[in-house]
């Protein structure tokens, strides 16, 4: 399997690149790397927003090109080379998978700049970025809090990861500030992208019981089962109130077009160096789509005051007090948690049933 | 632990739908595989019936329609693979890769427009008094008319392959193709016919996908079950009832750990998702253990190709 998609990513390579094979030096070229399918209509279809919102911008100034379901691992690695190797000057990788890869490849190539999306490793051609999703979980899990009427709240997880363990903590520690009976059931699939198993597992968790379904995974399954069974389900990355007009309270949205502007502007100025962007709500890389109307006023007032607060600054989701899952201090009673240790985030907090992988 | 929330009924019925399309896929791949032909275009053909389904089932309002055309689809983008493979003597291997890739970019290209469109709810065939039946009645009478034709199906192509002349032939192709040719039949017709079979298997598999499972069109939605359904066929040593048997194992683990995990039963989710492939590869290395009993199984001619020189 990984031999096709290999083969199917150097073809989808060939033809994504043959466009600007024979074009003047002058434009700066941009390359994308995807994780899934662009029409997955959630985390790969934002990015590939993104890339077109650089065309957009800067028009015949810019080049784009993009190669889509490349596996991480070493697969990345061979894509990489090849579209480092074609006179690409920055390459956007947007996986946490492609962290080691972007890595090794911007080694071999120290005049193409790189920039990973959501790792921690950084080198003098190597930026990274993020969004502070977290802020966006912290607004949905208040609603799912307020919204329960089980207590029980459903959570797909994709792998423990520090980016996907934070979202778990940060929507945990909000439905329990709004309603303190409320109960975490995190099932993990161990992919990004897989409907199949994405719908296996929000049946599973509604079988026990769960009326409000969060996800960390790609494609908007999980939300078309909550429409069929009934409960509400958040959009993931994009807004996916298509597949469940009445299932849909609202969805995390990701907004990658500001950010990848700036650093294609950056290359044309000469200015471009390795940095690290953790941006969120309030400097717009984090939204959050139009609430259903199944939200009463009372708990849309709360979570726009919440929005608000926290795009201000004036609310961080992670401000003490807050226990680890055993139970021991990690943040005291008004202490802020640093960015370093969120980044590299890998426990439960306490309250959070279950043991948290490896 | 506490095991008593956890509701066995429930997850059968849940397993099931899930293994459904590995069966219809992997019954029609034992088909062209006893043919004498290794077709690795499974997943192609199967994300081929999950767009052309579910847009013939979106366009006309009938799920049942929509089954039909993701059959179609499936079929019609099979006599690719068979037109090169039978009357151009193209590698099987490498064309089944072929059609895999193919596959998946043109069902992207078809399903372009429709993203985001919710396809018409394929019913329950609903047994007037017997489905109302508590635990028997969800357990028996509680599914989609596929889920009963998908069963059907593996009885017919068992009883096809075992019980009437055309089996015989069908499978003289597979394990003898000289022998077959040499008494007149038609090797390459005859395979055609097996991957057609085996291409409409696959895409009804596909269209479950996208009108049943997760009733949604999305690019690359089958995620690899036509790899399993071809893992499947060497599991049940390509005899039918064992194509069930592998199938429901498959479906049956994954959801179990899906659902011990909603439970919040602590077993590590990694050693749980890998369990499904696990036990394959167990199974593979102790069927292949013993060597005489393979090579029974195994069609002799299995990804040859047949060339009448005379």
């Amino acid at each position: 399997m990984k031999f096709t998609k290999t083969l199917a990513a150097a073809a989808a390579m060939g033809l994504a690149l043959s466009g600007s094979a024979y074009a003047d030096a002058d434009p700066v070229k941009a390359g994308f790397i995807y994780v899934g399918p662009i029409g997955d209509l959630g985390w790969t279809w934002t990015h590939d927003q993104g890339r077109l919102a650089v065309e957009a911008e800067y028009g015949d100034r810019v080049e784009t090109s993009y190669v889509e379901s490349v596996p991480e691992g070493a697969d990345a690695e061979r894509v990489m080379s090849q579209m480092a190797r074609s006179g690409v000057d920055i390459i956007f990788t947007t996986s946490f998978g492609y962290m080691d890869p972007t890595i090794n490849v911007a080694a071999e190539f120290p005049d193409v700049a790189f920039a990973h999306a959501t790792g921690y490793k950084r080198a003098e051609n190597v930026a990274t970025y993020s969004a502070r999703f977290y802020e966006g979980r912290y607004v949905i899990g208040q609603i799912a809090g307020a919204m329960t009427e089980t207590n029980k709240i459903g959570y797909i997880a994709s792998f423990p990861i520090p980016e996907v363990v934070r979202g778990i903590n940060s929507a945990y520690l909000a439905a329990k500030s709004v309603n303190p009976d409320v109960e975490f059931k995190v099932v993990w699939v161990y992919t990004w992208f897989d409907p199949g198993k994405e719908a296996d597992a929000a049946n599973a968790l509604i079988e026990q019981g769960v009326d409000v379904i969060m996800q960390h995974t790609d494609s908007p399954a999980a939300m078309t089962i909550a429409e069929e069974k009934g409960v509400y389900a958040f959009g993931q990355a994009s807004d996916m109130s298509a597949f469940g007009p009445n299932a849909q309270l609202t969805a995390i949205l990701d907004n990658w077009g500001p950010y990848y502007i700036d650093r294609v502007g950056a290359i044309m100025d000469g200015t471009w160096e390795s940095t690290d962007v953790w941006d969120g709500i309030g400097a717009g890389m984090v939204g959050i789509a139009p609430f259903s109307d199944k939200i009463p006023a009372d708990v849309q007032a709360l979570a726009t005051e919440t929005i608000a607060a926290i795009a201000s600054g004036e609310l961080h989701p992670f401000t003490g007090p807050i226990n680890k899952q055993d139970g021991t201090v990690w943040l005291a009673d008004g202490e802020v948690a640093d960015d370093g240790t969120l980044a590299g985030l890998n426990f439960y907090v306490e309250g959070i049933d279950g043991e948290l992988p490896n | 632990m506490d095991f008593s929330s956890l509701n066995a009924v429930a997850m059968i019925v849940l397993l099931i739908g899930a293994a459904t399309p590995i069966l219809l896929a992997a019954i029609g791949e034992l088909v062209a595989e006893k043919s004498g032909v290794l077709n690795l275009g499974v997943e192609g053909m199967m994300i081929i019936g999950a767009v052309t389904g579910f847009i013939t089932a979106t366009t006309t309002g009938s799920p049942m329609l929509g089954f039909a055309g993701g059959a179609l689809g499936g079929a019609l983008v099979s006599t690719l693979f068979a037109f090169l493979t039978q009357y151009l003597h193209s590698n099987q291997v490498a064309t089944g890769l072929a059609l895999t890739m193919f596959g998946l970019g043109l069902a992207a290209l078809m399903g372009r427009n429709y993203n985001g469109i919710k396809p018409p709810r394929t019913d329950r065939l609903e047994v007037p008094g017997l489905s109302d039946f508590p635990v028997l009645g969800e357990l028996l009478f509680s599914y989609d008319p596929i889920i009963y034709f998908s069963v059907f199906l593996v009885f017919a192509v068992w009883w096809f392959l075992n019980r009437t002349r055309g089996g015989l032939v069908l499978r003289a192709c597979g394990e003898n193709h000289d022998a077959a040719h040499s008494l007149g039949y038609n090797v390459q017709l005859i395979r055609f016919g097996a991957i057609m079979f085996g291409g409409a298997c696959a895409g009804l598999g596909g269209a479950y996908v996208s009108l049943v499972r997760v009733p949604q069109w999305t690019e690359g939605m089958t995620a690899g079950v036509g790899w399993i359904a071809l893992a499947i066929v060497v599991f049940a040593s390509w005899k039918p009832w064992r194509v069930i048997l592998g199938a429901y194992m498959f479906g049956g683990i994954t959801i179990l750990q899906l659902s011990l995990q909603a439970l919040g039963i602590s077993i590590s989710g990694a050693y749980l998702s890998m369990t499904p492939y696990i036990v394959t590869i167990v199974v593979l290395v102790i069927m292949s253990a013993d060597r005489k009993r393979a090579s029974i199984n195994a069609p002799a001619c299995l990804g040859r190709s047949f060339h009448a020189s005379h």
